[in-house]
């Protein structure tokens, strides 16, 4: 992993009317890190990530990511970035090579590579058998292993995973964290959310945040010797306070309380 | 003391899936029940044969001494239940959704207030916000209210904590506690071993059968191997490394360390060897007592190899 920095946030502010979702956000993220997004619902995090993907823009602040402009370059980053979001984003009624032509082509990849990457990909994850198969009949487990990977498809730089193993069995959910380590050793940085807290023991730096605000961002060892906790779940429950309203707010500009 | 809810031998199948394969277990009075297991595992379709929205294929469920099929309609009036997505009308009030859910049950908020007045304390400030606009922690306060508004016997609740952070699944399992005084019975599913530890028994369901049903502390010590922790510099290394290792029968990560158990139920000192020609460095390796999630990750593979 070397220094270069792949996600740069100064100051960064987002207010929806009078809500201040992101209040003064301030950190760096790693070429080759596997960086761990944590907060209560409401804290702000999902509006964070959009701005970092290029959906939504600061209200103030410099963000800039894969050296690419927030505010200027939105579409520039959106290229270079990968996203797994929650409940995956395949397409249920198509195949799995379906999907993985489809995902090529958005991707912008030409016809050569698509065919090579899927090769790759199928030999990689023991999917031959499912080459074929529509979406809707694979087990979860495989879906968000598939998923994963055709969001590493056309090897973004960055990879944001937005809550990526939620309800999948405890052996899957392992696979799926060496696949993100094997990806992280390629030089891929991976940007995780998740409400395991174990799996932020998996991440090299996390950070905390916190109605609005990021209050602790260190290596998970750091946090714990920080805090004197013995798991981040303990710093978690220590330090992060869920909001009442949340981030649902953000769809309006309503009046806090 | 008896059974609130007895089932057996229940099979239920969608087309050419077999959601649950021959379930039979029962409830005490009281008790707090976990179903724990992954996504696809069955736990929605069993609760909603309990529920009596679902009739099984095949098998009996009794619920308080009534038959699921036969008798729905007055096991639904003893029954609360919370499914996975929120059962809240997102555009009425809070104090709406509550007083809508009373009306149904043919009763009012006022009249068994007091069961949840500690829930209901944190949103109260809130009641005129529209449920659509709360937290996801919020939602499970005001969805819970609604499953308890009519005083049940037997509170049903679906992954009630799933997508939610952990200070508020914590605070959650405060409040399910505390429903314990009022003789309630709480069956849950989660997907997320520790809450295991917090219920009076759990069944660890997997693919549509039930692989283990005990008090979780007798269900942890149920791992049958000697368990060993392994830490040192560079998780994915260590990982890499000790799959190498011809003495390693499992290795699984597990939040800082990586689990591990070996051939011949015992540490070699052949291991550092291993580990320090690979490069790896600062290797600790303690034994360590095995928690439910060894154990279902034990039973998972026992499982797939029968």
């Amino acid at each position: 992993m070397t220094n270069n920095t792949v996600i740069s946030v100064h100051n960064l502010v987002k207010k929806f009317g009078s809500f201040t979702a992101n209040d003064n956000l301030n950190f760096e993220v790693y070429e080759g890190e596997i960086f761990g997004f944590l907060g209560a619902n409401g804290a702000g995090k999902t509006t964070a990530i959009r701005i970092l993907s290029g959906l939504l823009e600061p209200t103030s602040g410099e963000v800039t990511v894969a050296g690419f402009d927030a505010r200027k370059q939105a579409e520039q980053i959106k290229k270079n970035i990968g996203y797994m979001c929650q409940k995956f984003s395949l397409y249920e009624d198509l195949t799995v090579k379906e999907n993985i032509t489809l995902y090529g082509g958005i991707y912008r990849m030409d016809k050569k590579l698509i065919k090579e990457r899927s090769e790759e990909l199928l030999e990689k994850l023991h999917f031959r058998e499912y080459e074929n198969r529509l979406i809707s009949d694979l087990p979860l487990g495989l879906k968000q292993k598939l998923a994963f990977s055709i969001a590493v498809l056309h090897e973004p730089r960055i990879v944001f995973l937005d809550e990526p193993t939620g309800g999948v069995d405890p052996i899957t959910r392992r696979q799926f964290w060496e696949m993100i380590y094997e990806t992280a050793s390629r030089g891929i940085t991976l940007f995780v959310t998740t409400h395991y807290m174990d799996e932020a023991e998996y991440c090299d730096r996390i950070s905390i945040m916190s109605d609005g605000k990021i209050v602790a961002l260190d290596t998970p060892a750091g946090l714990k010797r920080q805090y004197s906790a013995g798991s981040v779940e303990e710093v978690f429950v220590k330090i992060a306070r869920p909001s009442p309203l949340g981030e649902s707010l953000s769809r309006n500009s309503g009046r806090l309380g | 003391m008896s059974k609130v809810i007895e089932s057996s031998g229940v099979s239920k199948k969608f087309g050419t899936i077999q959601a649950l394969k021959d379930i039979s277990f029962s409830v005490n009075e009281s008790e707090i029940f976990g179903f724990i297991g992954p996504d696809g595992a069955g736990k929605t379709t069993l609760f909603r044969i309990i529920t009596t929205l679902l009739i099984p294929d095949s098998g009996n469920m009794q619920v308080m001494g009534l038959d699921t099929v036969a008798d729905f309609k007055d096991l639904r009036r003893n029954i609360g239940y919370m499914p996975g997505r929120f059962s809240l009308y997102q555009d009425l009030s809070v104090e709406e959704n509550l007083n809508f859910y009373a009306t149904v049950f043919g009763t009012t908020v006022r009249e068994n207030y007091e069961l949840i007045a500690d829930i209901y304390s944190h949103i109260e400030p809130f009641k005129k916000r529209l449920a659509g606009k709360l937290s996801g922690g919020m939602k499970q306060k005001l969805a819970l209210s609604c499953a308890l508004i009519h005083k049940p016997k037997l509170l049903v609740l679906d992954e009630p904590t799933t997508g939610v952070d952990a200070v508020s699944r914590s605070e959650f399992w405060g409040m399910l506690r505390k429903l314990h005084k009022h003789n309630i019975t709480i069956i849950v599913s989660t997907p997320y071993m520790d809450e295991a530890m917090r219920c009076d028994r759990v069944a660890l369901v997997q693919s549509g059968r039930i692989l283990s049903i005990d008090n979780p502390q007798m269900i942890k010590q149920g791992f049958t191997r000697k368990l060993f922790s392994v830490k040192a510099s560079g998780k994915y290394a260590l990982i890499t490394a000790l799959r190498q290792y011809p003495g390693t029968v499992t290795a699984y990560p597990f939040g800082d360390s990586v689990h591990v158990t070996f051939s011949g139920n015992r540490l070699e000192n052949s291991v550092f060897d291993h580990l320090k020609k690979m490069g790896i460095e600062n290797v600790q390796i303690n034994e360590t007592e095995a928690g439910i999630e060894d154990r279902f990750l034990e039973l998972m593979e026992k499982d797939v190899t029968a």
